[in-house]
């Protein structure tokens, strides 16, 4: 690893950097020179060019705004899930298109967790509501079903002037936060949920990226520190570079299934406690992109973990639909929580997200979410109200989504039987998915994939022979980049490399959705294992 | 608070409190949604709830949101969304060709032909060339490179984007934004929230608002003391202020940029809101091209506009695009990372853009709807804009300048010494306790100006004219009313 000099090195053995640059979060990426992005070009003298004097002496440069003068914070981000892998996909796409031959016929982007881009239907009753909303004349048309035309009435009439096209307000439309609510609820057994806790937004990133923006705070060693998981999902280390807040990484452990460990959550926070101040925890549950899911015990040791070191808990739980192994369960934060008593249901500061671009929905173009915020302070919630107003209100048609997806149609209506249908295809569909994915890819030597337990991915480890990694470091390439990008050039598919989530030094991984149809993903799955021996042989 | 130690760490209280958030937060201001509006929704939910007032409803004139106003969707728009929705209606013959053929067009555009796929970041490539060929078209034929196009999550993402990737440095090397004062406040929250300095440039309000290059300088020399100024925004048709800028004013705009070496941001999205005789809309855009390759080939700019405004005001969709120009290949390569973390603007507000881009055409069947339904909008909000100043001009105490564009009205109004005291002593601005009072006596929600920023000793209110004719005669009224009892109240 030593000899690896690419910007990704020093993502995955963050921890360390933060103490080696002057423990700043700002400071963080400052020290080699030879650090490049991956995703911009490299520096050259042709962007700092000759400067000469304008007429009134002032300084005059050709660009008011050059990579030497931008927000140096912006550089820092990384988003590998739609990264240079995924700008080369969309360039072969259209090479293929202009007729150009491929070893393949079409590029199979299973980068992203996009279930409609990979032939997944929506769901017929969302969808008839969406449209009834979109164009109320529909409403006297007899082809819809009575209870979309009756959920389409009842969103509309929560509409300014009732169209889709009026603001909403900024925390989102009253009755789809009531709803939201009580989806909460049933989701919990009953544990009580405020409508006033519930904010609508841009998708769940934006609610995370909200969130993180009113915990940062601080200077030097005072700094905000964030733990998040390694692997991780990149919106988290984005969001982190950003805001110049420290990235406190934890380790999954690989070999117990990603699970989480808290002696592991300990030894990161003492340590990051000596350049920062770690005040919030991160978890994502079912994980992205390593796919485990928590067990209850798990959560509740964690919420000890965050009591006890005063930490705000962040849950990430989009896939809380997407379970598939035996025994697994999904358990939400707020309902552990909550099952642990007053000393901890009172205390302990949570924020859940969750979207309408999972699960079995998988509406990711509408950017739909919520977060609900437990034990929030009534001044910091009226400052996240006002930060949020300045955005106006996230995009109604997803808001309108969302309150669907928390109230579907219910046994006795028109629509019930159809959408437990189509639910049920699209999670057994996924199911199935799960399992194949793992087997096939368990029978590859030199591919070790863990049980795909939820969520969209699988996160198999990869061995990459010595020879590989030398001539992909020549190239200033991580492996597991030099090995995704071969992939796609030798096969058309698209993977994300694991460096772009974060892994432990010395192992390599990617990122794979278990998306396509079944008849596709087996294709893909060969496709990937007659790759990986090629590539084995081919570097032995 | 009791202190506790476990663990060597203190224990106390919340982890996120008031005093341990980000600061720059807490200096983000919002007037368009701020008390005042929280209290007219107090109001409406206190009628609802029976309580007795010296009114039956709350008038929302503070925000510009026209379907909330009661203004009807453009049909061929709505039908399109419809269908991109729910395909199966592609069947239905109740739905008109060019519709069908337009989402058609669009589902063809999107992964897996559904709008419930995410879009590259960037936006829907057809959707890009489509805004690309519209710029061109309304531009009389200068060229527009469609990778130059961004969609965004409505023109207010776009700018926080822009202001984003700008500001950098330190103490005095920190970035300075120009901005007009008064401003559509989006641009001081976001400069505050991203800790950037913020110069104030004074509109002309003798002028009907107009911008003045002598203060620009003004402005410009008085921040180099202080900051690194390396941006102007402009908005023009002007927001809160109305005025249209002339083609000579934004050739000194752009010739002070290009001097003064700043980047422009040109906020343009009231294009099609212009009202007055002798007024007409020049893009930034169109303006630097015609002034040669000396301007064209070197000064940074970025232009918005949002489906939210207009004839359309679809505010709810979030759709919007930004063109940048001459912007420098590396920092693009940035831009598009940037907005790769959010994944893309929500696909249903593409589409939408998509679609006032490319109307229906002379030839197509839903052609002749779509301009009445256009023209109808348009014309009544002229004649409103012309009847908000007639009437507020009538009051003793209102001075207010001809709303040239856009969709407010920004009166000065001239408040007694007595009733400015009094604010004081409740601790409120006095154009807050002006329009607070008018909330509480006749329902009516304006934004006080100190929102927007005013010279010192002026009073200002911004008020939209969106309100149906009717009710708008109404309302005006009552403000006069309001205006002249509260001035004898306070004589």
């Amino acid at each position: 690893m030593q000899v690896l000099s690419s910007r990704n090195v020093r993502l995955l053995s963050r921890g360390r950097n933060e103490v080696l640059a002057g423990r700043s979060g700002t400071q963080r990426h400052g020290g080699d020179p030879r650090t490049r992005s991956l995703t911009c070009p490299p520096m050259s003298s042709s962007s700092s060019p000759g400067r000469k004097m304008s007429e009134n002496g002032i300084m005059s440069r050709a660009k008011v705004l050059t990579i030497d003068t931008m927000n140096p914070t912006v550089k820092k981000v990384e988003y590998a899930v739609r990264g240079p892998i995924v700008q080369r996909a969309v360039e072969l796409e259209r090479e293929l298109s202009e007729g150009m031959k491929k070893p393949f016929a079409e590029v199979i982007k299973a980068n992203i967790g996009d279930a409609h881009a990979m032939g997944q239907q929506p769901i017929t009753f969302f969808r008839q509501v969406l449209a009834l909303c979109s164009y109320p004349e529909l409403l006297s048309d007899s082809t819809f079903p009575e209870d979309a035309k009756s959920r389409a009435c009842r969103i509309l009439q929560s509409c300014g002037g009732n169209s889709m096209g009026a603001y909403s307000a900024s925390q989102g439309i009253d009755s789809v936060r009531q709803d939201v609510a009580r989806y909460i609820e049933r989701r919990d057994g009953g544990v009580a949920c405020d409508p006033d806790n519930i904010y609508l937004t841009t998708g769940a990133s934006d609610g995370i990226v909200t969130m993180l923006k009113l915990l940062v705070c601080g200077e030097g060693t005072t700094r905000t520190g964030v733990m998040i998981p390694i692997p991780q999902y990149p919106l988290y280390s984005a969001a982190l570079a950003e805001l110049g807040a420290v990235q406190i990484d934890y380790f999954l452990n690989e070999e117990k299934c990603w699970s989480l460990d808290i002696t592991e959550l300990q030894r990161a926070v003492n340590e990051a406690r000596q350049y920062c101040n770690p005040r919030a925890l991160c978890i994502i549950n079912p994980g992205n992109p390593t796919g485990q899911v928590q067990s209850r015990q798990c959560i509740e040791d964690v919420i000890r973990f965050a009591a006890k070191e005063r930490l705000f808990l962040m849950a990430d739980e989009v896939y809380q639909d997407n379970v598939y192994a035996e025994g697994c369960q999904f358990h939400s934060f707020k309902k552990v929580l909550f099952e642990m008593g007053p000393e901890y249901a009172e205390t302990v500061e949570l924020a859940s997200f969750h979207s309408t671009s999972k699960c079995y929905m998988g509406e990711c173009g509408f950017r739909g979410g919520y977060m609900e915020i437990i034990n929030m302070d009534d001044e910091v919630k009226d400052q996240l109200t006002k930060l949020l107003s300045v955005r106006l209100c996230p995009p109604v048609p997803g808001q309108a989504l969302m309150d669907l997806v928390v109230n579907p149609p219910q046994p006795g209506e028109p629509s019930y039987g159809s959408f437990i249908k189509e639910r049920t295809a699209t999670l057994s569909a996924l199911a199935e998915k799960a399992k194949l994915t793992e087997q096939v890819l368990n029978t590859v030597q030199g591919i070790s994939c863990n049980p795909v337990q939820g969520a969209m991915y699988s996160f198999p480890r990869i061995t990459i022979p010595e020879k590989a990694v030398k001539e992909a470091t020549e190239k200033g390439q991580q492996p597991d980049m030099f090995y995704c990008m071969k992939m796609l050039e030798e096969t058309g598919i698209c993977l994300v490399p694991g460096s772009g989530f974060g892994q432990k030094d010395g192992t390599y991984h990617f990122r794979m959705t278990i998306l396509p149809p079944t008849d596709k993903l087996k294709i893909l799955l060969n496709k990937v294992k007659e790759f990986h021996q090629r590539f084995t042989q081919q570097y032995s | 608070l009791k202190s506790q130690r476990l663990n060597g760490i203190s224990h106390r209280g919340r982890v996120l409190t008031l005093d341990s958030m980000n600061p720059n937060v807490k200096r983000v201001e919002y007037a368009v949604r701020g008390p005042i509006v929280q209290r007219a929704v107090q109001i409406e939910k206190e009628l609802k709830e029976g309580v007795k007032k010296p009114f039956t409803e709350v008038i929302k004139a503070n925000i510009g949101d026209a379907h909330a106003m009661g203004q009807k969707p453009i049909t061929f728009f709505r039908q399109v969304l419809a269908l991109c929705s729910y395909p199966a209606l592609l069947e239905d013959s109740k739905f008109p060709e060019d519709a069908k053929k337009r989402a058609q067009r669009i589902l063809e555009a999107c992964g897996g032909h559904s709008i419930g796929a995410y879009s590259t970041s960037q936006g829907i490539e057809c959707i890009r060339q489509d805004v690309a060929r519209y710029i061109e078209k309304r531009d009389g034929g200068i060229p527009s490179n469609p990778d130059n196009i961004y969609l965004s999550t409505g023109a207010s993402d776009a700018i926080v984007t822009i202001l984003k990737l700008l500001v950098c440095g330190e103490g005095r090397d920190r970035t300075g934004v120009m901005i007009s004062i008064p401003q559509y406040p989006l641009y001081s929250a976001a400069l505050a929230d991203l800790g950037a300095v913020q110069i104030n440039y004074y509109l002309d309000e003798d002028n009907c608002w107009s911008l003045n290059i002598t203060e620009l300088r003004r402005a410009l020399n008085a921040a180099r003391e202080h900051c690194n100024p390396r941006v102007l925004c402009i908005i023009n048709p002007g927001n809160p202020t109305g005025q249209v800028q002339s083609r000579q004013c934004i050739e000194d705009v752009i010739r002070f940029a290009k001097e003064e070496h700043l980047f422009l941001m040109a906020d343009e999205v009231y294009q099609d809101n212009v009202y007055a005789e002798g007024c007409q809309f020049h893009s930034f855009k169109k303006v630097l091209f015609e002034m040669g390759p000396e301007y064209s080939n070197t000064v940074e700019m970025a232009s918005f506009h949002s489906t939210s405004k207009c004839y359309m005001g679809e505010c709810g969709f979030r759709g919007g695009y930004m063109e940048v120009i001459n912007l420098d290949p590396e920092v693009k390569a940035q831009l598009i990372k940037l907005v790769s973390v959010r994944l893309c603007p929500p696909v249903p507000g593409q589409a939408l853009l998509d679609l006032v881009v490319n109307p229906p055409q002379p030839d197509e069947p839903s052609y002749a709807t779509f301009m009445k339904e256009r023209t109808a909008v348009l014309s009544t909000l002229a004649e409103k804009a012309r009847l908000t100043e007639q009437i507020f001009n009538t009051v003793p105490g209102i001075t207010c300048n001809p709303v040239q564009g856009a969709m407010y009205t920004f009166p000065g109004i001239t408040l007694p010494q007595k009733a400015i005291d009094k604010a004081k002593e409740l601790g409120l601005v006095p154009d807050m306790f002006y329009c607070m009072r008018l909330l509480e006596e006749d329902g009516i929600c304006l934004v006080p100006g100190s929102g927007f920023g005013q010279r010192e000793g002026t009073y200002h209110f911004r008020m939209t004219i969106l309100p149906p004719t009717d009710k708008l005669k109404v309302v005006l009224q009552k403000i006069r009313e309001f205006h002249l009892r509260f001035t004898q109240e306070f004589s």
